[in-house]
């Protein structure tokens, strides 16, 4: 062995916030050791090495936890400084990057609002999430919004916002199939459609999320048990 | 006039989001101008600069906007260089900051706002949430800055710092006019013989708006909450 292992993620399949992780280290063509933790069971490392939020993701570094997708994307990026960069060199552009993000992140929230409730609550954050779909296509419409997404196909080379964005929209079809809706098209929303499918289409971000047939079942799973501790 | 290097801010007293940006430009020492917004008839130019939130602060520097306060703070750092910096050089630190200032700005405003919004029972459980979170958080500044309980040096007025008395600076006022405890010097006596520092410092006090002017605010807006709504 040539090395002993210093790199180690926490994570769960389903999570897309693993998803990033998973992406970024990858795109930068980092070696690690991976534990799959199961979420209803928590190893007590898990709660060691994140006592304050108890998720994943997890990545240990040299013996050194850090939590949080977002945290743990830029401190990848400022470690490993040779090869593909997450965030632009520029501070405006960095700014931009993080700033839709952020507003990406309100999106999921959303999105995940209307897998976990039904009737007027699920009408009410679809609204939104259609209205947040509109305002991220509006952004990439006005060139508000830092666009290199048509370069990726032929580096791999995803960014910040990219891999965000892949973690959220990656498995449309597996939400729109429980959900019982569309969320992005071609008619409605072509921006953002083709620069999902773009990400989608490659094979570094295909062998990272999880299969449909697999997301499916595991998104209603996530629905009832939802559900069932709402009315516990 | 050394360079093109116009910085204007746009903001709203109360707002600690405001206060945070404010904050940042006097650590860094850098001159701007200050649009001072009526957050009930928003001028045209904040809906051109932050046309996906329309809110405020707004940071635009020679003509192009930013929005978001902690975007906005990671930006003047990355932009002015010189003088004190606001996250640490060392990936690792600036991982721990970012993930207590994600602690703060997520949880421990939600939980002091609903405080400030609510009363009775709801009340209670607010403030019983508030105190859980600020444990958290006494638990976290042990661990990793243990320095916390030397005496603060203005020096050290960082992006936490920023932060956490742009939600937690104003208790006093918060106090009097909830009449309770937002930080309970027995149960977290770190994080607030901390913060009863922090807002001792030039940068934080001449930031932070003054008690007079901070509890009518304050009482208006906990009134206009606690309100009915109109049939």
């Amino acid at each position: 062995m040539a090395e002993e292992i210093k790199l180690r993620v926490h994570g769960a399949w389903p999570s897309p916030y693993y998803h990033r992780v998973k992406l970024a280290l990858k795109v930068k063509g980092i070696d690690y050791e991976y534990v799959e933790e199961d979420l209803r069971n928590k190893s007590q490392l898990l709660l060691q090495i994140n006592p304050v939020h108890k998720k994943v993701p997890v990545l240990v570094h040299n013996g050194k936890p850090i939590a949080e997708s977002l945290v743990i994307l830029e401190y990848i990026d400022e470690t490993w400084k040779d090869g593909p960069k997450l965030l632009p060199q520029d501070p405006y552009n960095r700014a931009q990057v993080r700033f839709w993000v952020s507003f990406l992140q309100q999106l999921f929230d959303a999105i995940v609002l209307a897998l976990t409730t039904d009737a007027e609550a699920q009408e009410k954050s679809l609204k939104e999430v259609t209205e947040k779909l509109n305002v991220l296509e509006d952004g990439m419409k006005n060139n508000s919004f830092p666009d290199h997404w048509n370069q990726i196909v032929e580096s791999e080379n995803l960014g910040l916002l990219d891999i965000v964005i892949c973690s959220m929209l990656g498995n449309y079809k597996a939400f729109e199939e429980v959900l019982g809706i569309k969320l992005i098209d071609l008619d409605t929303t072509p921006l953002v459609f083709s620069w999902v499918k773009a990400l989608i289409d490659l094979p570094l971000v295909k062998q990272t999320l999880p299969p449909y047939e697999k997301y499916v079942p595991f998104l209603k799973y996530f629905r009832q048990v939802a559900f069932k501790s709402s009315k516990a | 006039m050394a360079e093109g290097n116009k910085v204007t801010l746009h903001g709203a007293w109360p707002s600690p989001y405001y206060h945070r940006v404010k904050m940042a430009l006097k650590v860094k020492g850098i001159a701007y101008e200050y649009v001072e917004e009526d957050l009930m008839n928003k001028s045209p130019t904040l809906l051109k600069h932050n046309p996906v939130h329309k809110k405020i602060p707004v940071l635009v520097h020679n003509g192009k906007p930013i929005c978001e306060s902690l975007v906005i703070l990671e930006y003047i750092d990355e932009t002015w260089k010189d003088g004190p910096k606001l996250l640490p050089q060392d990936p690792y630190k600036r991982a721990q900051i970012r993930f207590w200032v994600n602690f703060l700005h997520e949880q421990v405003f939600e939980a002091l706002y609903s405080i400030i919004k609510t009363d009775g029972e709801t009340q209670e459980k607010a403030l019983q949430g508030l105190h859980e979170k600020l444990q958290v958080l006494e638990e976290g500044l042990k661990k990793f800055f243990p320095d916390c309980s030397k005496p603060v040096v203005s020096e050290n007025v960082g992006m936490l710092e920023i932060v956490v008395t742009s939600i937690l600076g104003n208790y006093k006022a918060q106090q009097d006019v909830l009449g309770l405890k937002v930080i309970d010097s027995e149960k977290t006596p770190l994080v607030f013989s901390w913060v009863a520092a922090l807002v001792d410092l030039p940068a934080v006090k001449e930031t932070l708006p003054p008690y007079e002017q901070y509890v009518p605010f304050l009482n208006f807006m906990r009134q206009t909450f606690l309100k009915p709504p109109t049939a």
